[in-house]
């Protein structure tokens, strides 16, 4: 027998390694696409969550220099010295709902203690960042939208 | 004595023996066929070693642990009856079984008093099979099932903590939920696929509930069968001393 026809008996199957290879095969074709109907079954197409948008109301409800949490929305609408922010009042940490307190002028987090300033800068750990801005915009109304899907960098006021 | 007779005399009926073949236990070779031909005993030895009885041995951890699932199965299924996984009802079966339903708080505080319980005696359990390192070979696989059986023990605890739906039930889940995220590239799509959403919401409540009553049951009743099977194919119980395979 020379090389060529070695390599050609090697290359040759029996009919059952050949039937294997199909089952497996196809075993392996039907498994891949349970697994992507799974995944696909798993996650949901319409979600009945609440609309990121919040409408906080006219803007003089807030008076200059005032915090008003919105614990419902998770959110805080600031009227400072320059002007409207909104704030996330979802702890960046691990989710829970922060808190504000007026007499330190901090918000703080009841899980495990990280505090944050009005302006949304950490002041304390565990959490690695500070609150984020969201974007905050005046309806057709006069009334203060709040988009909670959009956060803007820092020391964007709105001014009315 | 007399009693003793009727009782065999019973074992001989027809009857008896069409259920369990073996007939009485008069002989070593009739008892070990009553164990071999049992289902639910055959996964376990026909003879074990004296010493592998001994409370010193074990201290029967794996067996209580047993016992613990066993209180759980059958508290949980009751409290099944009168739980709706739904917002906001279910934190309304949950105080209605504490203070409307018949014995529903007995079954409630048996299943979280005994959901505790597992949780410490399984880890108990892993404490005393590493101390007396009867993880060793042959026995190095069925410490692999036992882990895996420690992971799905807490997560049945994990689910279950959801299901009141209280503020604790919430915050935890909310909490615990944002930790699995923290796991690189897939974490956030986990998160998001275990709570079918971005928050703690009515399909995440669905979703622990199907894992907590059926999904993660039925995974550890199979590997305690696995689990139980081994010791018996790794030569019984550990009970000190250098051990070979069979």
């Amino acid at each position: 027998m020379d090389e060529k026809e070695q390599l050609q008996a090697r290359a040759r199957c029996t009919r059952r390694e050949s039937f294997v290879k199909l089952g497996l095969g196809s075993l392996g074709i039907a498994g891949a696409g349970a697994g992507v109907f799974g995944y696909e079954f798993l996650s949901p197409n319409v979600l009945y969550e609440p609309s990121p948008a919040v409408n906080a109301g006219k803007p003089d409800r807030y008076p200059q220099g005032s915090v008003t949490a919105d614990p419902k929305a998770g959110i805080y609408i600031i009227h400072g010295p320059e002007g409207f922010y909104a704030l996330s009042a979802v702890c960046t940490h691990l989710g829970c709902l922060t808190v504000w307190s007026p007499e330190q002028g901090q918000i703080a987090c009841p899980c495990h203690g990280s505090k944050f300033n009005a302006d949304g800068a950490k002041i304390e750990g565990p959490a690695l960042r500070g609150l984020p801005w969201l974007k905050v915009a005046i309806s057709e109304e006069g009334d203060l939208l709040v988009d909670r899907s959009t956060t803007v960098p820092p020391k964007q006021f709105l001014r009315t | 004595m007399a009693k003793s007779l009727e009782d065999i005399r019973l074992r001989e009926t027809r009857v008896w023996r069409s259920v369990f073949r073996t007939g009485t236990g008069a002989t070593n070779l009739r008892r070990a066929l009553a164990v071999q031909q049992n289902i639910f005993l055959h996964l376990f030895s026909v003879k074990i070693r004296r010493a592998a009885l001994n409370f010193s041995v074990t201290w029967y951890l794996g067996t209580l642990s047993l016992s613990t699932f066993f209180i759980l199965v059958a508290t949980g299924i009751p409290l099944m009856l009168y739980y709706h996984p739904s917002v906001p009802q279910a934190y309304a079966d949950m105080k209605d079984l504490q203070f409307v339903v018949s014995a529903g708080v007995f079954l409630r505080n048996l299943h979280r008093w005994s959901a505790h319980a597992m949780v410490l005696l399984v880890f108990a359990h892993m404490f005393k099979v590493f101390y007396r390192g009867a993880y060793r070979p042959p026995r190095e696989f069925n410490w692999v099932i036992g882990v895996v059986l420690l992971i799905v023990t807490l997560f049945l605890s994990y689910t279950g903590y959801l299901l009141p739906w209280d503020q604790l039930a919430f915050w935890a889940i909310t909490v615990g939920s944002n930790i699995m995220s923290a796991v690189p590239v897939v974490g956030r799509k986990f998160r998001f696929l275990m709570l079918g959403g971005n928050t703690v919401n009515a399909n995440a409540l669905l979703r622990f509930y199907v894992l907590h009553c059926v999904i993660l049951p039925l995974a550890a009743v199979v590997f305690i069968g696995i689990h139980f099977w081994r010791i018996r194919k790794d030569g019984g119980l550990y009970t000190g001393g250098t051990t070979t395979r069979e």
